[in-house]
């Protein structure tokens, strides 16, 4: 208990992050702005509260016989050409990265967006092998030269102001000191990583969609840079979790037209390009990934949290996301969804998370899948209390308040002790000893309790 | 045991109860203004829509606005003449590398979000309509379908070894979530679009 207390946790994190009002606030109103694109994107579609529903139900289809789409996937890649890996969890995914690079003497490798190598460190496990890892994503390069992780799923360094992605350019790609133009900095990392693209031999690429019924894959990028790669390289890597599987391409139409209407409002992604066979004389391998996500699936109240399809959404909306930042959850997937994706990994190291939410619902609302995000992140909080997790100062005052609650006498003193105090000691409580007054005032107290309105005036 | 048998018995043991899986034709019933919202979404998205009549038209086009010098890469046969034209899929990727235009031909578009679609025959080589500077495509307005479930049903169970959507010019907005258009593929997107 002792350790959840001295290692990193949202609420501490979040206080760092806080000490900078004016960024906090520009963090949060640029999120807003693009919750606000969703939702002038969403009203344009007449049916939209259908096609959520319907993309539920084919997910809750997906994971009720995912057994036999995996195989059929499988099947059907194979007979394509694909080379299909299966990885139980982060490690042997890392190692079977680095044992196909090797059979190809490969130390060079251009990777595009892939939030589950994140999850499994594969850059770290890597760069410790020998091999260099360059991140082509726009947001995702400027938070691998900044040795960051990145902070939104979607926005990878949504949280970095653009003088200070100025300065990481000039530092690293030569640009004049002081240029902070978002065009002029694009145009750079185009170039730069142009070079990059023609001369790696390898490319990584995540994966949005796998079709069971075909044996493809579909990449969705606003940038290009996952075909860039992949078509230019001679070997092509693409890293799945297990809940990726959709059945019948047909489902496409539902996905599609709900993944970038909820992340940024756009209709669609630039690219959604869908990978079926390799090039003549190339190799494609797909590496399907546990890494914890069956034991969720075995979670009857947490499972539904594997239909996510990675846009974001629920960060955007979220009031304490938003003032926060991505780092304060201290997980590759930050926001409501990785708070309950989280704990599933490490209930122990990620107890903090399913508490950093006020349980609005927002997220829920604006679920593309439905995923009831915010009632799991309240069934979490008990599961964590009963696991014994819960942070040891949270433990004290819940013992406290349940023998006040359970004993009348002892309920009916404290309530005039806090009454008393609240009247004529308000600096007791409206102190920084007391987490609950950090950014609020304690309430004016009243002159008495019910009960004591009640016995005078009952006769 | 090897990980395949782990978790595929793993996602055995824990996956729920069967649940049916959802219809999805009924979606196809959407009915919109097709070329009109087309030319809209497209263009809100960064992208030109010219119309045409026919190829004699888009070859004017060509000639008076993608200037010298440049090279331009067609793998439209009616395009020959003003183009190098790739026929096959022999060319090395790596050789399109200083491509400025690439004309292609759409199988398909989409009204309500401005993509088209073009499998591997169309484009002969994958990463030509990624690798060029700027990318031309040619749209007959019948090929224009409502929304991304019709889209689908055209496409039905065609095979391709790569196929791709792509709506408008490459762009990203990771920085400042300012809009920059020109990321890592096409720096502009222009639909020819034949009545």
């Amino acid at each position: 208990m002792s350790e959840i207390q001295n290692t990193t946790n949202h609420a501490d994190l979040a206080e760092v992050f806080n000490n900078d009002e004016a960024r906090v606030d520009w963090h949060d109103e640029t999120l807003w702005w693009i919750r606000s694109k969703r939702d002038v994107a969403v009203n344009k579609i007449s049916n939209w509260e259908v096609l959520r529903e319907t993309a539920s139900q084919i997910k809750h289809n997906v994971l009720s016989n995912l057994n036999n789409y995996l195989q059929q996937f499988e099947g059907n890649a194979i007979a394509n050409g694909i080379i299909v890996h299966w990885a139980a969890d982060a490690t042997e995914h890392n190692q079977i990265v680095l044992s196909i690079l090797r059979k190809h003497s490969i130390g060079q490798m251009v990777k595009s967006k892939s939030m589950l190598t994140e999850e499994c460190h594969l850059n770290d496990f890597l760069e410790v092998n020998g091999i260099n890892v360059i991140d082509s994503d726009l947001g995702e390069r400027i938070v691998q030269l900044a040795k960051e992780m990145p902070s939104h799923i979607v926005l990878p360094c949504i949280h970095k102001k653009k003088e200070e992605i100025g300065e990481l350019f000039h530092q690293h790609l030569g640009t004049p000191a002081g240029n902070a133009d978002p065009q002029f900095l694009t145009e750079t990392a185009r170039q730069h990583l142009r070079d990059t693209f023609l001369t790696r031999r390898a490319a990584l690429t995540g994966v949005n969609f796998a079709i069971a019924e075909t044996g493809e894959f579909v990449v969705c990028t606003n940038e290009g840079n996952a075909d860039m790669g992949a078509h230019l390289a001679d070997v092509h890597i693409a890293s799945m979790g297990i809940e990726k599987i959709i059945p019948e391409r047909k489902h496409l139409g539902v996905f599609l037209r709900l993944l970038t209407r909820s992340a940024t409002g756009q209709p669609i992604t630039t690219y959604s390009s869908h990978f079926k066979r390799p090039n003549k004389g190339k190799e494609m391998h797909i590496i399907i990934v546990d890494n914890g996500r069956s034991i969720q699936l075995g979670r009857e109240d947490f499972r539904n949290s594997l239909k996510c399809i990675r846009c974001g959404a629920c960060m955007n909306t979220c009031p304490v996301y938003r003032r926060s930042g991505g780092h304060s959850y201290h997980n590759a997937i930050s926001g409501p969804i990785g708070s309950i994706l989280a704990p599933n990994l490490d209930m122990e190291k990620y107890a903090d998370l399913p508490f950093a939410s006020t349980l609005c619902g927002s997220c829920t609302n604006v679920c593309p899948v439905k995923i009831d995000i915010h009632q799991q992140l309240y069934k979490w909080r008990q599961v964590i209390v009963k696991n014994g997790y819960v942070p040891a100062a949270k433990t004290a005052s819940m013992k406290i308040m349940d023998w006040t609650l359970s004993s009348p006498t002892a309920y009916h003193t404290a309530g005039k002790a806090g009454r008393l105090v609240l009247k004529y000691a308000p600096f007791m409580v409206n102190n920084k000893l007391n987490p609950w007054y950090k950014h609020r005032d304690m309430p004016e107290p009243p002159k008495e309790s019910f009960g004591e309105w009640y016995k005078k005036n009952r006769k | 045991m090897t990980s395949r048998e782990k978790i595929l018995s793993a996602v055995k043991t824990n996956q729920p109860e069967l649940a049916t899986l959802p219809d999805v034709d009924f979606l196809l019933q959407e009915d919109i203004d097709v070329p009109e919202k087309f030319i809209a979404s497209l263009t809100t998205i960064g992208g030109q829509v010219i119309m045409v009549e026919d190829h004699d038209a888009i070859k004017a086009f060509i000639a008076e606005n993608f200037k010298h010098p440049s090279r331009k890469i067609t793998t439209v046969s009616e395009l020959v003449d003003v183009a190098e034209y790739i026929e096959d899929n022999s060319a090395n990727p790596h050789s399109l590398e200083n491509v400025d235009y690439a004309i292609i031909q759409a199988d398909l578009a989409i009204a309500e979000n401005g993509a088209i679609w073009v499998s591997e025959d169309k484009i002969r080589t994958r990463v030509l309509p990624f690798i060029t500077q700027h990318l031309a495509v040619i749209v007959r307005r019948e090929d224009i379908v409502p929304t991304m479930h019709q889209a689908y049903n055209k496409i039905g169970s065609n095979d391709y070894g790569f196929a791709t959507f792509i709506a408008g010019p490459s762009k990203t907005a990771d920085i400042e979530q300012s809009l920059v258009l020109g990321a890592h593929g096409a720096r502009s997107m222009t639909v020819f679009l034949i009545n």
